[in-house]
């Protein structure tokens, strides 16, 4: 029917319109700011207390640990380390701690206790994957290197980057840091962590979605406040994704 | 005439209530059904497990194309900014509506009711607009209120990791985060066939009438087809 026709192509046309509409929209700064808003509430509702993510056991795990985000690192000290058993690797914690230190592979290990968590892994495209991460929690680490009272923020500068040159980083906050299940991963289904998903620490933080949980970690600095430097607080931040991704 | 209509008559159908949130929740659906297409574009399949089972899906369907999307170019960053934002909108919304929602709850006269309203619907171009909800219309109503709207919010929420810290058995209520995404996607179909019910009714039923009275409150009825 040519009305029926006309009907759908008119109906078309004005979704299309609001997708243009949108588009303007979302471009204006103030309506930008308007659409920001909820994050702030979800932070203060969500966040309010520190439940754990639901733990599942090693009948629940993917068989495959599905990988995204940028290509591994290619420079030649890191493929050297990858390939020698990541000896000459050092996890490096400064800013705002009263003891800056570095651990290898080997003291994050033994220092500190061993969590194992099987946790979901919800990334912000919408699918999900189950696995078991283990290694120390970050907030053990902190302590160690005790951050003085004007450290706010933990960010976590990593060795990737989006081929372009802009490395990949993120941040939490200190309460958020202090999570039990934060984890700076060394294994994953209780081998190493692969190349592929952030050898060879990875942090976890199974109360956000995946992009929170930075791989390839290779300093983490803790700072009195975000911005200037450090953006949006992270890569994927600074591309208009939310801080607080625990939506 | 067999059933001569009541003299014509305008009545005060809608409460400002029931109007702004009409037109509130009609505004944030709009924005909520694009905007989720612009999200499910960034990964076109469906599970009904509870994390996801790539080589099995439950569905996998084509993107959506731009035109249906907000924003229309394809960003998962402001797609979710405009869903988490309407989101909230329509949630708050809801609960200021639910109060008067109870009035959609059939009673016994709607029952018994029920099927001579059916019969006049299969001669939908013969509906006129009445006094109240006839009994299948008010059914729709309920349904779409107590069951499809309640189900898009609650399997939504369940898609957020922190949420599901919170309330572990929200996302086992839908058979796990990846089949409440099922749920959620199919809420909305439920949703969209809903407002094509809805849309279609009110072009059947005088338009110019309807849209007034969802302006205004006041609907004229009885009068002459």
């Amino acid at each position: 029917m040519r009305r029926g026709g006309f009907l759908a192509f008119a109906a078309a046309g004005m979704l299309a319109g609001c997708g243009r509409l949108g588009d303007t929209l979302t471009e204006s700064p103030l309506i930008h700011r308007i659409l920001a808003a909820p994050e702030r509430l979800d932070l203060a509702l969500l966040g309010a207390g520190q439940p754990l993510a639901r733990e599942y056991t090693a009948r629940d795990l993917s068989p495959v640990f599905r990988r995204n985000g940028f290509d591994p690192p290619s420079d030649e000290r890191y493929v050297h380390w990858s390939r020698s058993g990541w000896l000459g690797y050092r996890l490096f914690v400064r800013g705002l701690v009263e003891r800056p230190q570095s651990f290898s592979l080997y003291e994050l290990r033994n220092r500190f206790a061993r969590r194992d968590q099987i946790t979901r892994h919800d990334c912000v495209e919408g699918w999900s994957v189950i696995g078991k991460w283990s290694g120390p929690r970050l907030g053990d680490v902190l302590s160690v290197c005790r951050p003085t009272p004007r450290a706010k923020f933990v960010v976590f500068h990593c060795m990737d980057d989006d081929n372009q040159g802009t490395r990949y980083y993120e941040s939490l906050d200190l309460r958020q840091a202090y999570h039990p299940q934060a984890l700076l991963a060394y294994a994953l289904n209780d081998q190493p962590v692969p190349v592929e998903n952030g050898a060879p620490i990875r942090l976890k933080v199974p109360t956000q979605l995946g992009y929170k949980s930075a791989k390839y970690v290779q300093a983490i600095e803790l700072v009195p406040s975000l911005g200037g430097a450090y953006g949006n607080g992270g890569y994927w931040e600074d591309q208009g994704y939310e801080w607080y991704a625990g939506v | 005439m067999e059933h001569p209509h009541p003299s014509p008559a305008r009545v005060y159908r809608h409460p400002l209530v029931v109007r702004a949130t009409h037109w509130i929740m009609a505004l944030s659906m709009l924005v909520l059904v694009m905007s989720g297409l612009q999200i499910f574009n960034a990964h076109p399949a469906l599970y009904a497990s509870d994390a996801s089972t790539f080589g099995h899906p439950l569905l996998a369907l084509p993107k959506a194309p731009w035109w249906l999307t907000l924003p229309a170019y394809q960003d998962l960053a402001d797609g979710r900014r405009w869903h988490i934002f309407f989101a909230w909108v329509f949630g708050l919304c809801a609960l200021l509506y639910a109060r008067w929602a109870w009035q959609l709850v059939p009673n016994r006269a709607d029952l018994s009711r029920i099927l001579p309203s059916l019969k006049e619907h299969l001669t939908p171009w013969r509906l006129r607009a009445e006094r109240r909800a006839n009994p299948l219309q008010k059914s729709a109503y309920f349904a779409v209120v107590f069951s499809v709207a309640p189900l898009a919010i609650v399997s939504g929420l369940a898609l957020s990791p922190a949420i599901d810290a919170w309330a572990p058995w929200l996302p086992a209520l839908f058979g796990g985060r990846q089949f409440a995404r099922a749920w959620h996607f199919a809420a909305m179909l439920g949703l969209l066939g809903f407002i094509a019910g809805h849309l279609a009714m009110i072009a059947l039923t005088g338009p110019l009438n309807q849209l007034r009275s969802m302006i205004t409150g006041w609907l004229d009825v009885g009068g002459a087809p």
